[in-house]
């Protein structure tokens, strides 16, 4: 395997620009006799079909939810980047650019970053025009807000809702091409493996969630905008559903998997409550624009926080991180929030929390202007928690949230398997080891609207693409091997369920590879997950059967893939023996704590070759050059 | 807490169902109602029976996923909460609850309480949009929106098509859903162009959806998670009344009169 990233010549400010005249284009007639699928129906995925479809090629759009409105980027509330500089406040795509790279600590690819920057302008102008109600100032333009690792204000925004409000824009154009006939929309629909003719990707197995039938689709290219696989961890912020299955099984067909390592732990969600708990719940990075992070000066201080007073308090993000304070970007306000609980400072009842505390801000506004801020967050963790954050600072604790790593693709957003498109959360591209807040929406719209609608139409304008249809005997092996794997699952008929392997994996994995990683942790991972993974196949008991809607069988399926997959994160994070972003290596850290680069040996990209079962995947090396954001030590303080 | 339930179980669409009787023994007052099902869950498939299905993702209150007639009342007693959201301290010690799908002849049963809702989709898709496809947008600034007009389109935008209104309403009419989208267009300078066709478009496809229509029983409101007023489907209405007339007299004129 050989990894090219194509990145075009010239400078970085005008690759995109040259790029996209110099690549081929396909004749407006000559569109709808290419066939597309996507996967998925997020920001990235919907967007990709609904702009697709408007150009006029022929799209087929699945989704595992019942409808497209339904994918987790509804669930992401502060906000959306763009470069817009309205507030005159210094911003620039430069800026942006700057702020992207920095903040993933030097390990994105600066040509992809410099993109996502330039395109940011054009999504705003796009979701304004689709209807998407942003925030307003009273004049009738458009309202930001700060967000972290930035200094200037540039995040849009609709209340806490704003990926609600940007996927239902994007679903709202997608089900537009539906009613003009250029995208067929299968919902209740999952992807369960990749289809290779000639090692070109040419379709996709399907099961049908309702009848349980495995189908098969034929296409000229697939595109996955499957998002990422924090639900390794069983507790995350991600949607119940969210799953790595069909960019794991891409994987194991052959497109490598970029960075499986970096994870970004949300330093701001509601704590842990029990052994039932089933999900967590962020509460935006926006809430630190005016919340104040802090914990008792005294371990095991346990009044009320009202009890302590000002001068026994640590306010440790504004201590540490005087210029940034509780801005910082996130994975240092995560491991911040570990140290301190750590030190036995941590708050609630199981000293895993701190408090994100706004009477400051409601003495300084009021408590309106504080509602008008974030009063939907506020209702929310008071039905969850039970307590009213007007009066009573509220606790945080960091929590899974979204993953960097994803399938390798390069500047085209091509996979290694050529004619495999990988959008959105579930490419590796842009953030490098961390993201910054609101740039994940900018990501998926970015890859969806304006970057694969270019791209694809180079690669089919110059592949030669001959006819194939499902009766091809790829199609068949894979459909049998599918199906085969379903009846093993039902056969098992043990004595745990789906969900207690999944628990133990993701105690497993946020113990020894989540905030902070060493070698011992992952050996003894990389020894116990292959254990884990064998009880599983002998002890689980998935009941049903396939012709049916069985949520059991779709579970299992699922964490199957993830009990493969957390032996490849372990992996990763073991061989990347540095720390950054957020992969905090113990073994390598500055005498502060922070986190210590190591770029004589890591600047590159990670990228894994699966090898077949039970064999050690082979690691390919995509070295990473910085030619306009010189490579520094990140400061936040 | 210790509670009985009884759950509408019914295999498939084409099969009939029945409430089946569990007890839930061990609940705590921090659980969320879907954790609750979900031990329950666990013990069935322990104990080698088929668990309850229930749509459900996000579970913050966004997806819309969720939804279930919970004593009777769509998603529970706590007002402006989905069924993910409600939490067991809503209940108390010795309860019974039962536990039903949306019902409603436009969302069929699909298994246990499991519905089919790609009703919504298609009247979203018979009008509720702007058409403006990706790369003809003017600059986000060029036309400013009033800050009333954006706060309210947001109220009507915030609707997450969980399908309650309909559940709750005495006609299974999705006016209040339909009347959320007519409702966030309208108020924008972007929707103008196609007010009146998208009001037309999606009532009629409401209608053909098998929907009731609205006698101002005002459940709907009652019922929703995210506080949308049946005042839109006041808004909804006067849209339809001047599309109506619209077409008649473009009709005319296209006919030469």
């Amino acid at each position: 395997m050989k990894l090219d990233a194509k990145i075009p010549d010239g400078p970085v400010a005008e690759k995109w620009d040259r790029h996209k005249f110099e690549m081929k284009l396909v004749n407006p007639a000559n569109k709808r006799k290419y066939s597309v699928i996507v996967v998925g129906s997020g920001l990235a995925g919907g967007a990709a079909a609904a702009t697709l479809g408007e150009l006029g090629y022929r799209v087929t759009c699945l989704c595992f939810q019942d409808s497209p409105r339904r994918a987790h980027s509804i669930a992401a509330q502060g906000g959306i980047n763009a470069a817009k500089n309205y507030q005159n406040d210094g911003d620039s795509i430069w800026r942006l650019f700057y702020d992207t790279v920095k903040g993933g600590d030097f390990r994105a690819r600066e040509a992809n970053v410099y993109r996502l920057a330039q395109v940011s302008v054009n999504i705003i102008d796009q979701c304004v025009a689709q209807g998407v109600p942003f925030a307003r100032e009273y004049g009738g333009l458009l309202a930001n807000r700060s967000f972290g690792g930035a200094q200037v204000s540039r995040t849009f925004y609709a209340r806490g809702q704003t990926g609600q409000q940007l996927l239902l824009g994007c679903y709202q154009a997608l089900e537009r091409q539906v009613a003009a006939g250029t995208v067929t929309m299968r919902p209740r629909t999952e992807m369960l493996d990749l289809v290779l003719v000639d090692g070109v990707a040419r379709g996709v197995v399907t099961r049908d969630l309702v009848t349980g039938k495995i189908e098969s689709l034929a296409a000229d290219a697939v595109l996955l905008a499957t998002g990422g696989y924090g639900n390794v961890f069983y507790l995350s912020t991600n949607a119940k559903g969210s799953n790595v299955t069909a960019t794991y099984r891409a994987y194991k067909r052959g497109a490598a998997f970029g960075n499986p390592c970096y994870t970004q732990i949300h330093p701001t969600c509601i704590p842990v409550s029990g052994d039932y708990q089933s999900k967590l719940t962020l509460m935006s990075e926006s809430l630190r624009n005016d919340g104040r992070v802090w914990v008792p000066k005294t371990a095991g201080d346990r009044r009320a926080p009202h009890e302590i007073p000002e001068a026994e308090r640590d306010y440790y993000l504004e201590r540490k991180y005087p210029s940034y304070g509780n801005l910082c970007p996130r994975d240092i306000a995560s491991r911040a929030a570990k140290e301190v609980c750590d030190e036995g400072r941590g708050v609630g009842p199981s000293g895993l929390g701190v408090y994100l505390d706004f009477a400051d801000a409601i003495g300084r506004v009021g408590e309106q202007q504080v509602r008008e801020r974030y009063g939907n967050l506020f209702e929310m963790y008071q039905r969850i928690t039970d307590e009213n954050p007007y009066r009573v600072p509220m606790r945080i604790f960091p929590a899974v949230h979204y993953t960097m790593g994803g399938l390798w693709v390069d500047y085209n957003l091509m996979s290694t398997i050529p004619g495999l498109h990988v959008l959105g959360e579930a490419n590796f591209s842009d953030h490098g080891a961390n993201r910054l807040g609101a740039s994940a929406l900018m990501q998926g719209l970015a890859d969806g609207y304006f970057v694969i609608p270019a791209t694809i139409g180079h690669y089919l304008a110059s592949t030669p693409l001959p006819k194939v249809d499902t009766g091809h005997p790829a199609f068949r092996a894979a459909e049998a091997e599918v199906t085969a794997t379903t009846r093993r699952l039902l056969s098992i008929g043990g004595r745990r369920t789906v969900d207690s392997f999944h628990r133990e994996l993701g105690k497993l994995m946020w113990e020894n590879c989540g905030m902070a990683r060493d070698a011992a942790g992952l050996k003894g991972n990389l020894q116990r997950i292959p254990e884990l993974r064998a009880e599983f196949w002998e002890n689980v008991n998935v009941p049903g059967s396939d012709a049916e809607l069985n949520q059991a069988l779709e579970k299992a399926g699922r964490v199957a893939d993830f009990l493969e997959f957390g032996e490849l994160m372990c992996r990763d994070a073991l061989e990347r023996e540095e720390s950054c972003g957020g992969h905090f290596r113990v073994e390598h850290q500055t005498e502060d704590g922070e986190a210590r680069r190591d770029d004589e040996r890591f600047c590159h990209v990670s990228a894994w070759e699966y090898q077949g079962p039970d064999r050690a995947p082979v690691l390919h090396r995509e070295p990473l050059t910085f030619e306009n954001v010189h490579l520094s030590t990140r400061s936040y303080k | 807490m210790k509670l009985t339930l009884f759950v509408w179980r019914q295999p498939s669409g084409a099969s009939s169902g029945q409430l089946v009787r569990y007890e839930a023994p061990d609940v705590s007052p921090d659980m969320s109602f879907l954790e609750m099902l979900d031990v329950v869950n666990e013990g069935l498939v322990l104990r080698g029976e088929a668990p309850i299905a229930f749509d459900h993702d996000c579970r913050e209150g966004i997806c819309g996923s969720c939804g279930l007639m919970i004593n009777g009342i769509a998603h529970g007693p706590m007002k402006g909460t989905a069924t993910c959201q409600l939490h067991m301290r809503s209940f108390k010690d010795g309860d019974t609850i039962y536990v039903e799908p949306w019902r409603a002849r436009a969302f069929p049963v699909v298994k246990d309480l499991v519905v089919d809702r790609s009703a919504f989709d298609r009247i979203m898709a018979a009008g509720g949009f702007v058409s403006v496809s990706t790369g003809s947008a003017p600059d986000g600034n060029a036309i400013p929106v009033p800050k009333p007009d954006a706060d309210l389109a947001m109220d009507a935008a915030a609707c997450i098509g969980c399908g309650a209104c309909v559940a709750a309403c005495p006609n299974a009419s999705a006016m209040l859903f339909t009347s959320a989208k007519v409702g966030h267009l309208q108020l924008l300078p972007q929707g103008q162009p196609e007010r009146h066709r998208r009001a037309l478009g999606m009532e009629a496809q409401m209608e053909a959806e098998g929907f009731g229509g609205c006698t101002w029983h005002g459940e709907c409101q009652e019922a929703c998670p995210k506080g949308i007023s049946i005042d839109w489907i006041t808004r909804l209405h006067r849209d339809f009344i001047a599309a109506t007339v619209t077409q008649r007299e473009e009709s005319a004129a296209d006919a030469g009169f």
